[in-house]
């Protein structure tokens, strides 16, 4: 193997400047030409034991797709990556890759580690343009049928990792439209949808149905579901919303994060009146929370037309869960950050939001999580003046599943309670993955887990053996 | 798709549709409601089932043009289709026979009061219903209340058909004259429902209501639908519909109902400039097919003419 060189910085990622991108939804980040992404393929080290590969929740071959692109055979690239991420595309855009597969590029050591996220977008975006997809290879049918119910990222794996065997999959959405925390979470500018309808296109191209309006527990319970199909997965997410418990937080004005971001993506309510929803845009709004959805809704305040966004998060910058990138994007569009803050009540008039009272913290000793705890400082209270808040502290499994179906074990907070190495529920023939057993993580941590469930899937189907 | 195959204008301003939903028909249960999106730009809306039939598919569903939503989907007509019916969603109303039970419908909540009122019926119990609207023109079903009612009061604003009451007042009557009243149920617009909830408070009747709050998913997502009762807030769409009146912070219901007022304008007089500029060019596309179309049923060559109407 030939000796590389070092080179240490990584190309820079062409974007919209903060300043024009604040009024329009369009994707912030523009990727890599064809000659980017080879001068910044070329920084691979090649190393024999690659660290990129095991830090990746579905194992793509990082080091082998790294080195067809530095070849400008961006085919070959991306077949490599749809042996094992049916979602390329995606999870180029939203993967936290520095926790993961650049933590543990050798470059990391000492330097910036090889750009990873965005060669996966370049090859997915590249396929794309060309517009020929990978002609799926006709697969001998099993006969098994095998109901999904959730058209999200992990529904989505496990759909696509399932036809591809063979089984009949229909996948159940209880949405208008299918990509779950895709299509009305992740708002336009960091995911477009039209790479979500690709995707969800793609994974249908594989023969997998997918039935709109359709909400397990209620309209079918998962006991029917078994009656006609020999497998069920449940990928349904962390639906519900997490409130503060704090007085005023019923106020008109004040939305969880499911709501506002389910209003602008979803629903389209940024262009309203075209289309229908409307969404209070507000003139302060507040955000409270430090994970990504926080900075999905603090970015999407800005680009409403707020004149001031604001994150209210109660521990400092180090302990906040949101992508750095994400962090980094929001300060450079003027998203004002009050960190060490707690949210104590909301004041309003007339039944609408007109402020919030806070407490300035400090930092203690680490807590169950390991971050360090905030500590109330004695009278430091103050208030922000503010007609839009939005609470983003997180969510759980909805409830509307476990509560209609027989024998399913739920532990805390609602979260279905699965055998980590086979993704198996307390229920024969029930598999789940995702967010409905992790209670809220990443897009790439629920295909990871819908990996593991469709190979489980597949040995339960052959064996029927539990 | 979900196609109209039966339209009734049951007043100026309400209007009724059988629209086939098997799944939703076969699985309805009386107090469940749907979310119904009319096209792709549309919102999600939600509306009480009036009725449901799980042999033909079909379930009806009754509303009253309201905003830019409601007006727009009184437009429509037989064969044409929702493009989206998700339910049914909420809970189902508890059904018993717990002896005698009044129900009250106001104005286009008389639709919700029907199926339950029927069910309530024939699990035996002694049912006096009270159906009232502002006007006659507004009153609708009567003889399907009646059918499943041992007594039907009827009253309006106006004295147009019934009593010249508001349905508060012959409830008041009832529950003075008789005390084997064992629950109410009081469904319609939500300053009728907080009167109707005052009412029975002094004679400390088990009362139900049906709230019909803003909600966008109706699955416990959103939490936009959120209602304050005695106990903290519950979700309308799973946790709900119907709650115990007596514990409802209407204040609270009140203005959360009318947060996007001023937002409700705009998409109104949107909605009107745009059909303004649009409707004399529809009618005109609309008159020239039809001419297209039955010249062509005439025997003169179709071409692209029918394709396009």
């Amino acid at each position: 193997m030939p000796k590389k060189t070092i080179i240490p910085l990584r190309n820079p990622m062409p974007e919209q400047p903060p300043l024009e991108r604040v009024h329009n939804f369009n994707e912030v980040t523009y990727g890599y030409s064809a000659e980017q992404a080879i001068a910044e393929a070329r920084r691979c080290l090649e190393c024999a034991k690659p660290g990129c590969k095991a830090g990746c929740p579905v194992n793509v071959d990082i080091r082998s797709f790294l080195e067809r692109i530095e070849e400008g055979d961006f085919r070959s690239a991306i077949d490599i990556i749809k042996l094992t991420n049916a979602l390329p595309a995606i999870t180029g855009r939203v993967c936290p890759q520095e926790v993961q597969c650049e933590e543990t590029c050798l470059l990391a050591k000492k330097y910036e580690p090889v750009a990873i996220g965005r060669l996966e977008r370049f090859v997915a975006d590249w396929e794309a343009s060309e517009g020929l997809s990978n002609n799926p290879r006709q697969v001998k049918p099993s006969g098994k049928k095998v109901a999904v119910v959730g058209s999200g990222p992990a529904g989505l794996t496990v759909a696509a990792d399932l036809a591809r065997t063979g089984h009949q999959v229909t996948i159940f959405e209880a949405l208008h439209a299918s990509g779950g925390v895709l299509s009305y979470g992740i708002p336009e500018f960091r995911l477009p949808k039209s790479i979500v309808k690709r995707e969800v296109d793609y994974v249908c191209s594989l023969g997998v149905e997918i039935k709109h309006d359709f909400i397990v527990g209620n309209t079918a319970t998962v006991d029917e579901l078994l009656e006609t199909y020999d497998a069920v997965f449940l990928g349904t997410g962390a639906g519900l919303p997490w409130f503060l418990g704090i007085p005023g937080e019923n106020l008109g004005g004040v939305y969880s994060s499911n709501e506002y971001l389910t209003r602008s993506n979803l629903m389209k309510a940024y262009r309203f009146p075209d289309y229908d929803t409307p969404i209070a845009i507000g003139r302060r709004v507040v955000t409270i929370g430090g994970g990504n959805t926080a900075m999905d809704a603090a970015r999407t305040a800005l680009r409403l037309g707020a004149e001031e966004s604001i994150i209210v998060y109660r521990r400092s910058r180090a302990e906040m869960p949101a992508r750095a990138e994400e962090i980094h994007h929001a300060e450079q569009e003027g998203v004002q950050f009050h960190l060490l803050t707690s949210p104590l009540r909301f004041f309003g008039e007339n039944g609408r939001l007109t402020g919030l009272e806070c407490l300035k913290n400090e930092l203690g000793e680490p807590d169950a999580s390991g971050r360090r705890r905030p500590v109330p400082i004695a009278d430091s209270n103050f208030r922000i003046e503010t007609d839009v808040a939005i609470i983003a502290i997180g969510q759980s499994p909805s409830p509307l599943i476990s509560k209609t179906t027989r024998d399913l074990q739920t532990a805390k907070d609602g979260i279905v309670t699965v055998d980590k190495t086979s993704m198996k529920t307390s229920k024969k023939g029930v598999f789940a993955g995702g967010d409905v057993v992790t209670g809220g993580a990443t897009v790439i941590m629920a295909m990871g887990q819908a990996k593991i469930a469709a190979s489980a899937i597949n040995e339960y189907l052959e064996t029927g053996s539990w | 798709m979900y196609p109209i195959i039966r339209k009734r204008i049951l007043s100026d301003i309400v209007k009724l549709f059988e629209v086939q939903a098997p799944l939703v028909a076969c699985k309805a249960q009386p107090g469940q409601f749907v979310i119904v999106r009319i096209d792709e730009t549309g919102e999600r809306i939600p509306l009480t089932i009036a009725d449901f039939d799980a042999q033909t598919g079909v379930i009806t569903l009754i509303f009253q043009e309201v905003g830019k939503s409601t007006t727009q989907m009184g437009l429509l007509e037989v064969g044409d289709c929702f493009a989206n019916i998700a339910g049914p969603l909420g809970r189902p109303t508890e059904i018993a026979n717990f002896g005698t039970v009044v129900m009250v419908g106001g104005g286009v909540g008389i639709a919700p009061t029907f199926p339950i009122t029927r069910s309530l019926k024939q699990a035996g119990n002694h049912v006096i219903s009270i159906i009232g609207a502002r006007n006659e023109n507004l009153l609708f079903w009567q003889d399907r209340m009646e059918r499943y009612s041992d007594e039907v009061i009827v009253c309006t604003d106006d004295g147009s058909a019934g009593r010249k009451a508001l349905v508060t007042e012959p409830l008041k009557e009832i529950l003075s004259s008789r005390n084997d009243v064992a629950r109410v149920w009081a469904i319609g617009p939500a300053i009728m429902m907080r009167f109707a909830t005052k009412t029975t408070q002094p004679f400390n009747v088990h009362t139900i209501v049906s709230l019909n709050t803003i909600m966008i998913d109706g699955t416990g997502m959103c939490g936009g639908c959120r209602v304050v009762l005695n106990q903290g807030a519950k979700f309308v769409c799973v946790d709900g519909p119907e709650f115990d009146a007596h514990q409802v912070d209407w204040e609270n219901l009140l203005s959360r109902l009318s947060f996007y007022k001023a937002e409700e304008k705009v998409a109104m007089d949107h909605w009107n400039s745009h059909r303004c500029k649009l409707d004399p060019a529809i009618s005109a596309a609309e008159k020239e097919a039809q001419e297209l179309a039955k010249a062509s049923s005439e025997g003169e060559p179709a071409g692209e003419a029918v394709i396009h109407a």
